[in-house]
């Protein structure tokens, strides 16, 4: 089993999908939020993900399939 | 002696121990450094950072390490020139350039690199990590081998040759990564999380780290007479350096060292990559992420870490404002400096000279208010942005060849000196 911490940032149309019910629901993993905002045409949420991580990665991998940009917590950690 | 008395939640204020952390436990936010600035108060003088090292660490008073084991490569106390010329050009009459590009690795990350490699050490740490496109590769290896760490560094693999040879003369064990820059970051995040035996300098060394930032703004302040400029223009990528000039010079006031700071803070982005400038914009604190596209790959970051914190400052701070310039300005900001001033800047200084050639056309700037450039790294590192620009004679070695051929440009003597 794994723990994974990454943000969502949804926008437009996805603000209005369930994906977190979903990953929960749809994949054999659980979903704790931690911080969130959503505004009328963009949102992120921070949340862990606890589950094995081949379904984590499937998870993620369906999430950012439907639009959604998946981050790690720490943002962008590549630097010029 | 350090100062720094623990970490606390950048956004439900929870205290942690000084520990090699990055992330808060209980709602993931950041971890920022609490100091006991009390007793900071009680030790630290104008006086006594004048007797200081000519070197970051005369402000060691307020960094989180003890600067009797720095990691030290001779970083800061870099010039603040007084750029007449480029002000001229552009129509500003107080003008200063903080050249920071002449750091020992050519760029300002050798202060954030130092702190995180003396905390390291500190911490039992001993290996040094990083992911980067160039500038903190090479600071990281170089930092690495003056302490004698193992040193790791991953960088894309289709980085360009001399950013690899940057960073590889100084003995690191490098690994380029396949993939997209997501994918190098995605691994790097998971790399970082499965060896927290290693030292991740911009992850779980980060608090620490970004702190590094912060003697750009005491430097200047100091170089400017104890005073804050009126204006400073800084290059944004994870809105780190921004925020921290700007937490540097409030703590000398803060300190009772200088007057209070009435600074307009000035973010500069490329186009190509700016989600901050955007944000702001549209008024918002939080950032929409981008795909970089812009030659200005050190400032390259679509999802800023630091970008809720930027644009607070940029939002609070009256007068500030967040901007972005096109590639082709860039270049001619390159180029401006360079044949102005004759300081031969990376992209991301043209992206500086560029937003504030802007800024000066939009009339930001009033008579006689200091404005100080932020120039952090050196042009010979993105080279292949004005390469373009070399387009020698070609002659033959006689006489007659280069009279046939070269044109000796007039000069207006009046000028010649000035």
């Amino acid at each position: 089993m794994a723990i994974r911490r990454v943000r969502l940032t949804f926008e437009g149309v996805q603000i209005t999908d369930p994906v977190i019910y979903l990953i929960g629901k749809d994949f054999e993993i659980i979903t704790n939020i931690r911080r969130a905002e959503v505004h009328a045409d963009v949102g992120w949420v921070v949340l862990e993900l606890d589950g094995a991580e081949a379904e984590i990665d499937l998870a993620l991998a369906w999430a950012a399939g439907k639009g959604v940009r998946v981050d790690p917590i720490a943002g962008d950690v590549i630097e010029g | 002696m350090a100062y720094a008395s623990a970490l606390h939640c950048r956004e439900c204020g929870k205290e942690y121990p000084i520990a090699p952390i990055h992330v808060c436990e209980w709602c993931f936010g950041p971890l920022e450094i609490t100091y006991d600035y009390d007793a900071i108060k009680g030790v630290i003088s104008r006086e006594k950072i004048k007797d200081g090292p000519l070197t970051m660490w005369r402000y060691a008073d307020l960094l989180p390490v003890d600067d009797k084991n720095a990691v030290d490569i001779g970083t800061g106390m870099t010039p603040l020139l007084k750029a007449d010329n480029l002000g001229r050009e552009l129509g500003i009459d107080n003008l200063w350039i903080k050249n920071d590009a002449v750091n020992p690795t050519y760029s300002f990350k050798d202060r954030v690199v130092s702190i995180a490699a003396t905390k390291a050490l500190e911490f039992g740490f001993d290996t040094l990590a990083c992911a980067s496109t160039g500038n903190l590769a090479g600071s990281v290896a170089a930092h690495g081998a003056k302490a004698n760490m193992r040193t790791l560094v991953f960088i894309p693999s289709d980085l360009e040759r001399g950013k690899v040879v940057g960073a590889a003369i100084y003995g690191p064990t490098v690994v380029a990564v396949d993939g997209n820059y997501d994918d190098v970051n995605r691994l790097c995040s998971e790399l970082a999380d499965n060896n927290q035996n290693w030292a991740f300098v911009n992850i779980n060394m980060r608090p620490y780290y970004s702190e590094g930032s912060k003697t750009l703004g005491y430097e200047v302040v100091e170089q400017l007479g104890w005073k804050a400029p009126d204006h400073a223009v800084v290059p944004i990528a994870s809105g780190s350096l921004f925020t921290k000039i700007w937490k540097g010079m409030n703590e000398f006031a803060s300190l009772g060292l200088i007057d209070d700071v009435r600074t307009k803070m000035h973010g500069a982005q490329a186009d190509g990559c700016s989600p901050v400038a955007q944000a702001f914009a549209d008024e918002q604190l939080h950032v929409k992420p981008v795909v970089p596209n812009t030659i200005a790959k050190s400032l390259a970051i679509g999802n800023p870490a630091d970008a809720y914190y930027t644009l607070k400052i940029a939002q609070e701070a009256e007068g500030s404002t967040v901007g972005s310039t096109a590639d082709p300005a860039i270049v001619e900001g390159i180029k401006l400096l360079a044949q102005t001033e004759g300081i031969f800047t990376e992209t991301a200084g043209g992206v500086v000279i560029s937003n504030l050639k802007q800024l000066a056309a939009s009339g930001r700037f009033q008579k006689g208010e200091s404005v100080v450039a932020f120039i952090t790294g050196n042009g010979l590192k993105t080279i292949e942005a004005v390469e373009h620009e070399a387009k020698p004679v070609n002659i033959k070695a006689t006489m007659s060849s280069f009279e046939e051929l070269v044109t000796v440009p007039t000069k207006d003597k009046s000028k010649v000196g000035s």
